[in-house]
């Protein structure tokens, strides 16, 4: 049977860590590995950052699910759905980060959060509309 | 809820190590930055950043850790990192940041390495 827990948190930066301990108490409960569940843990702190930045102050709450559940074959994973309600973003026209650009070119040294996400996870699904973004992300034990 | 970054650093001629403990987000990437800067204005040209007692960055905290290398290259320094996590090794190995600051596994093999660069 699935375990699932809920939570909305704060538009506010800081309130990943919030995210994060849920992640792990649910990571340590069906024994996944230290470095998995640290690497959930980073990239669900990207998840809510990039929830924090499209939502804005305005859009107030990002709603979070952790559900640890058997992926069709048998391996337990955990999943983490991460949703605003911001504008949304077109997933396909974000550049991939170089660092060489970044540190020869000067401006802005930003934009890794979804490299990290996709980079971290198993697998990763982006659903983003103008009323909102959804990221479902997945790591098998 | 918080978490903040903590920073600590210790001279040895034109090399320092710069020790954090906690969280790298934007505020403690500007408090490395800033230590960093004090630092280069000293006359230090290579700097070791020990991360043993931080456990978690984000994206912000490590744009700014690009600026502090950006501003070690401009000046023809050399910039190191040692006692990563392993999460935050292959986050940083992701990035390419190896090509042009070393990572390493101790203190020690981070300041040997940046010594022989003098």
């Amino acid at each position: 049977m699935a375990k699932e827990v809920c939570l909305s948190i704060p538009s506010t930066p800081g309130m990943e860590l919030a995210a994060t301990a849920q992640a792990e108490a649910l990571g340590e409960a069906m024994r996944l590995s230290r470095d998995k569940i640290d690497e959930v843990k980073f990239a669900l702190v990207e998840a809510c950052i990039n929830a924090f930045e499209h939502a804005g102050q305005s859009a107030g709450q990002v709603d979070l699910r952790f559900r640890v559940s058997h992926r069709p074959g048998g391996a337990e994973m955990l999943e983490v759905t991460v949703a605003d309600r911001g504008k949304g973003f077109d997933p396909e026209r974000v550049e991939p980060p170089e660092l060489e650009r970044k540190l020869r070119g000067g401006g802005n040294k930003r934009g890794w959060g979804l490299k990290f996400i996709q980079s971290l996870m198993d697998e990763v699904e982006i659903r983003s509309t103008e009323n909102g973004t959804t990221i479902v992300m997945r790591k098998y034990k | 809820m918080n978490e903040s970054c903590r920073v600590e650093t210790v001279r040895d001629g034109d090399l320092a190590v710069v020790r954090t403990e906690g969280y790298i987000n934007r505020e403690g990437g500007e408090e490395i930055e800033r230590c960093v800067q004090l630092l280069l204005e000293g006359g230090v040209s290579r700097i070791v950043l020990n991360l043993e007692k931080t456990k978690i960055v984000n994206s912000i905290g490590i744009s700014i850790l690009i600026e502090v290398l950006e501003k070690m290259m401009e000046r023809k320094g050399a910039l190191a990192f040692c006692r990563l996590t392993p999460t935050i090794d292959k986050t940083f190995r992701i990035m390419g940041l190896a090509q042009y600051a070393g990572i390493h596994s101790t203190e020690e093999e981070a300041r040997s390495a940046l010594s022989a660069t003098a």
